[in-house]
């Protein structure tokens, strides 16, 4: 029994940063919009006793609840892909927000190269730097059309940061707000980095520097320093996140409404447009379908590409025959980097998620790749986030992991130890996509989505020469030790590294080798929209959400542009 | 090895005390009455708490609330002991409440597997692909904690807690080499799986039962839980603060 419900204007599936712009946008256009969330409702009252290590970093209380619904994965097609059963490399979100909410604010304009990386690299190293396997393209759009975009998202965020890279795009306005304070241990960074000829610059932050009124009236508050910001909510609305900003800006114009527990299982379609959504009800299972004259897929990029495949809209890839674009060119982020041991103690334990220093210097092709077997590179980066006892127990090399001397020395090296971390850009190949599963199921009957992915030796080579350089910074800094990463091989997908998943749904100029056109318009339903880190063609030195913002602006301009007119809009 | 004679005569005395080990007396642990450092060098450089400010809000009655009987819970007092030993720094995991910790885990949705994928079919595959037992942690802890007395009794005639503690030691260090045979999930897996355990409730917050009187944050120089940094971060002094539990919240 599915009971159809009203048509609205807009449908959107999930209600975090993308999901809430477009809502916003839309709403304040008039549009009637809908978002279909299947967690619960949450604001920053939520988040009183956040303080909490182990029930928020260790049992992951915001994250998706596994029981109901996760992924397989499988290193390469040879092997079967089993379950990810626990949660680990990543962490999906749930509930309103999504990872909006416990993001730590780390906030980048991708660099121009990004999103010419094809054409820029041939043009510079000929066409056969990296092999063929390697199926990198360009995004259909240029860095120089996405700023306007980029500038949007940062004032609606308010974020705090200081325009002094030299490697960046053109920007058109400063940040909105002054960057984060300068504490002791990023000013080491500062100065070694500078003694080694680089150019080190304060991270751009959605923790704000200050108090902020965005342009939508919304205030985001000034950060307390507490050091409780990835995997946690912020008690004092001071980290943007879209609980604080969008959704309630979309909520003020009377023409937004939120379905809470309302998980999507299929877009509906007939001929060459969407109809609706269907959405199971998570606590009754009821079967509901919301009808909606555009549908935009807005939750976390591996629902997007799932509810895609099972909606059995656009065409799968294939890496055997490399046909297909959804699924194609799913990639992640390699994490090279090095620690230092100190004699003196530093407040590591005082921060803000996105409190740190950068270089660029190895980022993008801003050095010369001519002698190098990879391309790109590494945003390299000190941060300091607030580290806490339970996760934090760093030992220099050859001490045991436990016991009299792992406790003595773990307890020694807590407030004595710093790293340099790099975002190392991910290049996609024909061997890592996306998939759906043939075996296992989410509760509500639909199949999980399957990975397969692992790193490549552009990822190893890169992972070398910028551990390297961060370990060149580290010993600069004046620790007595420094330990450099280890080698990379193949990916595991059990101790957490990174929540910077991307592609599946590719952006791009021709439907041969995109999901959807620069507009996030889907290639084969006119009314149906996807956006998210879901639409980069690769995965760059940063993280990813300042430019899933910009696109979500973008998106949302398309929307408005089709409602008036129709059509296919590139 | 003074330490070692120490540690004989703790467990000799738990042993017979017919207390479970770790129990609270008016709020101090057995353990400081045998000579535990509970209360003297802390580390840190920290005070104890005046009494009825840090102790708010804790527990002065202790009991099991998944193991059903005592001798496996003496196991993983011993075994959690090992992982993270009292020394001159301050107290380990027994007389950090640790094992109550891990029992109150074990109980919940840690130990029920609430928020796991377990549908089947379970197949092994490979370690890159983690975790495929369709055991519950709390089985997987059950079943470690009696192989560990089956190990003793096999390598040493004796129990477990009657060992000393470089035979427990030689019984982990099988675990952790994967030596050992385990059902539905590898020795490897469990030993990781323990002593990520004993971490936690070394340091948690003192509302789940473990870091008894936040002497696990004391010892370590972190502070808990404080609303604010904003006017001490650009110090270059480090900062020694006297730690609060989100159990001490005035909402």
């Amino acid at each position: 029994m599915v009971t159809t419900l009203d048509k609205v204007d807009v449908v959107t599936v999930g209600v975090g940063w993308t999901g809430g712009i477009i809502a916003a946008e839309c709403a304040k256009e008039g549009l009637k919009v809908v978002g279909l969330e299947r967690g619960r409702e949450r604001s920053t009252q939520d988040f009183s006793m956040v303080h909490d290590e182990y029930r928020y970093a260790i049992r992951y209380e915001l994250m998706q609840d596994l029981s109901k619904e996760t992924v397989t994965f499988r290193n390469n097609r040879k092997q079967r892909a089993l379950p990810m059963r626990q949660m680990g490399s990543f962490l999906l979100g749930e509930g309103l927000g999504g990872s909006g909410t416990h993001w730590n604010g780390q906030n980048w304009r991708f660099l121009p190269y990004d999103f010419q990386i094809k054409s820029m690299t041939e043009e510079k190293y000929g066409k056969n730097k990296l092999s063929a396997d390697y199926t990198l393209q360009d995004w259909g759009i240029t860095y120089d059309e996405l700023e306007p975009y980029f500038d949007r998202f940062e004032k609606t965020a308010g974020i705090s940061g200081e325009a002094t890279n030299p490697f960046w795009g053109q920007r058109s306005a400063e940040y909105p707000t002054p960057p984060m304070k300068k504490t002791p241990i990023l000013q080491r960074f500062e100065t070694a980095s500078k003694n080694l000829g680089y150019s080190p610059f304060m991270l751009p932050s959605a923790n704000l520097s200050e108090t902020y009124k965005n342009p939508d009236g919304k205030t985001i508050n000034a950060c307390q320093y507490c050091g409780f910001c990835e995997r946690f909510g912020c008690e004092y609305g001071a980290k943007s996140s879209p609980e604080i900003t969008v959704v309630p800006t979309a909520l003020e114009t009377g023409n937004f409404e939120i379905k809470f527990n309302a998980n999507a299982v299929e877009i509906l379609k007939e001929g060459d447009k969407v109809t609706g959504v269907k959405y199971v009800d998570t606590v009754t299972f009821e079967e509901f379908i919301q009808p909606a004259e555009v549908v935009v897929l807005t939750s976390y990029m591996m629902n997007n590409a799932k509810l895609l495949m099972v909606s059995k809209i656009g065409e799968q890839y294939d890496p055997e025959t490399g046909r297909g674009t959804l699924g194609k060119n799913y990639a992640y982020q390699i994490l090279p980097g090095a620690s230092g041991f100190f004699d003196e103690q530093m407040n590591v334990f005082m921060g803000a998620g996105a409190l740190g220093m950068t270089v660029d210097d190895f980022n993008g092709d801003n050095f010369d790749h001519n002698d190098l077997d990879f391309i790109h590179g590494a945003s390299l980066s000190i941060t300091q986030t607030g580290l806490r006892p339970i996760l934090t127990n760093p030992i220099p090399p050859d001490t045991p992991s436990w016991g009299a001397d792992f406790k003595k020395a773990s307890i020694h090296n807590y407030t004595r130890t710093l790293s340099v971390g790099g975002q190392g850009a991910s290049m996609p190949h024909k061997e890592n996509y996306m998939s759906l599963d043939g075996t296992y199921k989410d509760i509500y009957g639909v199949p999980l989505l399957q990975l397969t992915y692992n790193f490549t030796d552009q990822d190893r080579a890169l992972h070398a020469y910028l551990t390297e350089k961060a370990a060149g910074i580290m010993q600069e800094m004046g620790a007595k030790t420094v330990v450099g990463g280890n080698p990379i091989s193949d990916y595991d997908i059990v101790p957490y590294q990174t929540t910077h998943n991307t592609g599946g749904t590719m952006m791009g100029s021709s439907r041969d080798d995109s999901v959807v056109n620069n507009y996030l318009q889907h290639w084969d339903a006119e009314n149906l929209f996807v956006v998210g880190a879901g639409n980069f063609a690769h995965n760059g030195g940063y993280n990813p959400t300042g430019t899933v913002g910009a696109l979500a602006y973008r998106c949302a301009e398309g929307i408005i542009k089709y409602s008036k007119d129709g059509g296919t809009l590139v | 090895m003074a330490k070692k004679e120490k540690n004989f005569s703790r467990r000799d005395f738990l042993k017979t005390s017919g207390i479970a080990t770790g129990a609270l007396i008016g709020g101090g642990l057995i353990g400081g009455l045998i000579g535990s450092n509970v209360s003297g060098n802390s580390g840190a450089g920290t005070a104890s708490p005046a009494p009825g400010t840090a102790n708010q809000g804790q527990m002065s009655v202790r009991g099991l609330q998944f193991f059903k009987n005592d001798v496996e819970f003496q196991v993983l007092s011993q075994a959690a002991e090992r992982i993270f030993p009292e020394d001159d720094l301050g107290p380990g995991a027994i007389g950090l409440g640790v094992p109550y910790f891990i029992d109150q885990q074990l109980a919940g949705a840690y130990g029920e597997n609430s928020k796991e994928y377990m549908q089947g079919p379970f197949f092994e595959g490979e370690s890159t692909q983690g975790y495929q037992s369709r055991l519950k942690r709390n089985e997987m802890f059950r079943q470690g904690l009696i192989l560990m007395q089956t190990e003793a009794q096999r390598r040493f005639n004796k129990d477990f807690v009657e060992l000393d503690g470089g035979q427990m030691d030689e019984i982990l260090t099988a675990f952790q080499e994967d030596e050992l045979e385990m059902k539905g999930v590898s020795s490897l897996f469990f030993f990781r799986l323990f002593r990520m355990a004993v971490l936690e409730g070394a340091y948690a917050d003192p509302i789940y039962g473990g870091n008894q009187n936040m002497d696990g944050w004391r010892m370590k120089g972190f502070p808990g839980h404080q609303a604010s940094y904003i006017n001490q971060i650009e110090s270059e002094e480090f900062a020694e603060i006297e730690p609060k539990s989100i159990g001490n919240m005035n909402h």
